[in-house]
C-alpha cells in the first residue's frame, strides 16, 4: 500500500502576523513556521496503517524552499519519503489552486490512500481535502475521527456537530482527519537523524504539469482587497467573587441583564 | 442586479436558523431575487416556508439519496439548482458538510469560493465578504474575481434573520440523475451521543464553555445547566476534550470549531491563544476564572474572578429568577 499525507507549512499561530501592503499575502518571512498541526494527525495515521498493515508513507508539500524544513520534519515521524513542489508562480494561491498544483503532483504518482488534515490553522478553508478529491475524481471521506481498512475498503467515522456519520468506499480514496482520531506521537530522535537522509524529490510547476496561468496570486478565483489588524479588545469590568460565588453570581446577573441577554 | 441562489439546510423540513439568515442577508444585499436550493428529504416542506424569507423560486431535490452516499449526490444537485437558477452568486451556511459540496461544485461549475463571511456588500455585481483571517487576529475582505460563479459560505449569526410574510415561493423540482460516481461514499449508520436537545454550538445565539477549571466530566453539568437555563450550546477547551470530559465536537478552538455568537461564556478556561483563535469575534465575552491574570480577561466584557464551582450554581438560579 501507498499512502501520501499532502501537509503544509504554516505560520506559528502564537506569532503576530504581518500582511503585504500590497497584495495582503501573508509575509512568511516574519513569521515562525511549524508543520500544521492537523496534519500531525495524519501522519500519525498513515504511520499506525504503516506499522500494522505496511505500507509506504511519502509527504507532499506545496510551499516555498524553506519549506524543506517543514517536510523534514514530517518525514522525522517515520515516513518513507518526500515531494515537495515549490515554484516562485505558486505564491499568492487560494484554495483552488493549491487543489489544483497537488492535484498536478498526485497525478504522478501510484496512489492508494491520500491522508490529510481537515484544516489548515492559517486559511482554514478545510476546501482542499474536497477540491482535491474533485480534481483526481475520488470520493473522499472528510472530518474522519475514526478510519478502519478491510482489505480495500474504508470506513471512516466522519464528525458531525451531534456525533458521527459512518461512511464506507473503496480504495483509492482521500481521508481528511479532525483532531480526535489518535495522539500524535513525537518523533524520535533516530527519526530526526533519518529525515535528513530520506528521498526528497523538488518539483516545479512544470514537473507536475500545472500551467503557471492557473496558480499564484494573479490568477487565483478568488481576491483580498483588505486586510487589517483588528483593533486590540479592551479588557472589560471585572469583579472579585468574595469565596460565596453569589457576589459574581449577581454580577454576571447583573451584567447580562444589562445587556438584555436575560 | 444579480439574483442570489442560497444552499438552505434544514432539519427534515424546517429550515435551518442559519439559512434564514443567510436569505435575509441575501435579500438586503442582493438587489434581485433570492432563490433557494433546498436538498434532501424533506426539501419540497422546507421550501414551502421560504416564502416567509423572500425566495421567490425554490429549486428542490427531495430524496432518500442526498443522505444515503456522502457528498456527492448533493452537489449533482447543487449544480442542478445552479443551472436552472441561473444566479451568478451562491451563499451557503458555513458547515463542514456544506463545505464538501461546494467544494466539489466550485471545481466543476469554476467558481471561486470564499468561506466564513461575517459581512456582505454589494459592488456592481460583485459580492464583497469581510470575514475574521489568522484565528480573528486580522478582518479582511475578499471577492471572486472576473466572471466566475461566485460561491460564499456565511457564519452563523452573522445576520439577523427577519421574515417577509411572502407567500410560497415557485417551487421547481430538481431532475437529478446520479451515476455510479457519486455513489461512492456509502452512508451505512448516523450515530447521535444526544446533545440533550440543545442547540448546535455553530448555530447557537449564546455557548457556555468549559475548561480544565470543571475538574473532571462531572464538572459539565454545571456547564450544561448553565447553557440550559439561557438556551445556549456548550463548548468545551482542549483540554476539556483531550481529558475526555466532553466529546471533541463541541471543542472550540483552532483545531475546533470556530465560533461566533452573540454571547460567549468561559468558565475555567485560560484563554490561550489556540482556544482565542476560535471564539475571540464572539459579540460579547464573559469569563469566570479563579485566577486574576487569566489571558481571557484580557479579551472579556465582563469578567468574575472566583472559583465557577461556586459562582455558577446561584447564577443557574439568579438567571432562572429573573427570566
Ligand atoms: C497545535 C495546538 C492546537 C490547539 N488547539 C486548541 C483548540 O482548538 N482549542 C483549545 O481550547 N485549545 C487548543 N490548544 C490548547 C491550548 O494551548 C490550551 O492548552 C488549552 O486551551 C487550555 O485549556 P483550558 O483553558 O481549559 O486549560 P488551562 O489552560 O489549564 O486553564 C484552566 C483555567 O481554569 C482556571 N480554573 C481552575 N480551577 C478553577 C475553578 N475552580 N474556578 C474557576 N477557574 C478555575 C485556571 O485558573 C485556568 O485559567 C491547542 C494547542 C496546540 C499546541
Ligand atoms: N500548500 C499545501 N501543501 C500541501 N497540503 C496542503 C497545502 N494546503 C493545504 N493542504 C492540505 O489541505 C488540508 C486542509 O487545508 P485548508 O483547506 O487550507 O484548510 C491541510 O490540512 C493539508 O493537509
Amino acid at each position: 500500500m501507498r499512502i501520501i499525507c499532502p501537509v503544509k507549512r504554516v505560520p506559528d499561530t502564537a506569532a503576530s502576523k504581518k500582511v503585504d501592503p500590497d497584495d495582503f499575502t501573508l509575509d512568511r518571512d516574519s513569521v515562525e513556521a511549524i508543520l500544521n498541526a492537523n496534519d500531525e494527525w495524519s501522519i500519525e495515521e498513515a504511520m499506525r496503517i504503516k506499522e500494522r498493515d505496511g505500507a509506504e508513507v511519502i509527504v507532499l508539500c506545496m510551499g516555498p524552499e524553506q519549506a524543506q524544513t517543514t517536510v523534514r520534519k514530517a518525514l522525522s515521524y517515520g515516513l518513507d519519503g518526500a515531494i515537495q513542489v515549490t515554484d516562485p508562480a505558486i505564491h499568492g494561491s487560494d484554495a483552488v489552486a493549491t487543489a489544483r498544483v497537488l492535484a498536478g503532483a498526485l497525478r504522478e504518482e501510484s496512489f492508494d490512500l491520500i491522508i490529510m488534515g481537515n484544516q489548515s490553522s492559517d486559511a482554514r478553508t478545510t476546501l482542499v481535502p474536497a477540491m482535491l478529491a474533485e480534481f483526481l475524481d475520488l470520493p473522499a471521506l472528510t472530518y474522519a475521527r475514526k478510519l478502519e481498512i478491510d482489505g480495500r475498503k474504508l470506513t471512516a467515522h466522519r464528525e458531525t456537530a451531534s456525533g458521527h456519520v459512518v461512511v464506507e468506499a473503496e480504495m483509492p480514496a482521500i481521508v481528511s482527519v479532525v483532531e480526535a482520531i489518535n495522539e500524535p506521537r513525537y518523533p524520535s530522535f533516530k527519526g530526526i537523524m533519518a529525515a535528513k537522509s530520506k528521498p526528497l524529490s523538488t518539483r516545479d510547476l512544470g514537473a507536475v504539469g500545472v500551467d503557471a496561468s492557473e496558480v499564484g496570486l494573479a490568477n487565483s478565483w478568488t481576491q483580498i482587497i483588505e486586510a487589517t489588524p483588528r483593533p486590540p479588545k479592551q479588557a472589560g469590568e471585572k469583579v472579585d467573587d468574595d469565596g460565596s460565588g453569589t457576589v459574581g453570581a449577581k454580577a454576571i446577573a447583573d451584567f447580562l441583564a444589562a445587556q438584555k441577554f436575560i | 442586479m444579480p439574483d442570489i441562489l442560497v444552499l438552505v439546510d434544514h432539519d427534515g423540513g424546517t429550515p435551518k436558523k442559519i439559512s434564514n439568515q443567510i436569505l435575509t442577508a441575501a435579500r438586503h444585499h442582493g438587489g434581485g431575487e433570492v432563490h433557494a436550493a433546498v436538498l434532501g428529504e424533506g426539501a419540497g416542506a422546507a421550501a414551502e416556508r421560504l416564502g416567509a424569507y423572500g425566495v421567490s423560486k425554490a429549486f428542490v431535490w427531495d430524496s432518500p439519496d442526498a443522505d444515503a452516499y456522502a457528498t456527492e449526490p448533493r452537489t449533482a444537485a447543487l449544480l442542478a439548482a445552479l443551472q436552472q437558477s441561473g444566479a451568478p452568486i451562491l451563499l451557503y451556511p458555513a458547515d463542514p458538510f456544506i463545505s464538501d459540496v461546494v467544494a466539489r461544485a466550485a471545481i466543476r461549475a469554476g467558481a471561486g469560493v470564499v468561506t466564513d463571511a461575517s459581512d456582505l456588500a454589494l459592488d456592481g455585481t460583485t459580492m464583497v465578504a469581510t470575514k475574521a483571517i489568522f484565528g480573528g487576529e486580522m478582518a479582511s475582505r475578499c471577492h471572486v474575481k472576473g466572471d466566475r460563479p461566485q460561491f460564499i459560505g456565511v457564519k452563523a449569526n452573522a445576520f439577523t434573520a427577519e421574515e417577509t410574510g411572502g407567500a410560497p415561493p415557485e417551487v421547481v423540482a430538481l431532475d437529478v440523475t446520479l451515476d455510479e460516481r457519486s455513489k461512492r461514499a456509502r452512508v451505512v449508520d448516523v450515530v447521535e451521543q444526544g446533545g440533550g436537545g440543545r442547540p448546535e454550538m455553530t448555530e447557537a445565539a449564546i455557548i457556555v464553555a468549559g475548561g480544565r477549571g470543571l475538574g473532571d466530566a462531572e464538572g459539565f453539568r454545571l456547564i450544561e445547566q448553565l447553557a440550559d437555563t439561557l438556551g445556549a450550546a456548550v463548548g468545551a477547551s482542549r483540554a476539556a476534550t483531550d481529558a475526555g470530559w466532553y466529546p471533541h465536537q463541541h471543542q472550540i478552538g483552532q483545531t475546533g470549531k470556530t465560533v461566533a455568537p452573540q454571547l460567549y461564556i468561559g468558565a475555567g478556561i485560560s484563554g490561550a491563544i489556540q482556544h482565542r483563535a476560535g471564539m475571540q469575534t464572539s459579540q460579547t465575552i464573559v469569563a469566570i476564572n479563579k485566577d486574576a491574570e487569566a489571558p481571557i480577561f484580557s479579551i472579556a466584557d465582563f469578567g468574575v474572578v472566583g472559583d465557577l464551582h461556586k459562582v455558577i450554581p446561584p447564577l443557574v438560579e439568579e438567571i432562572a429568577k429573573r427570566k
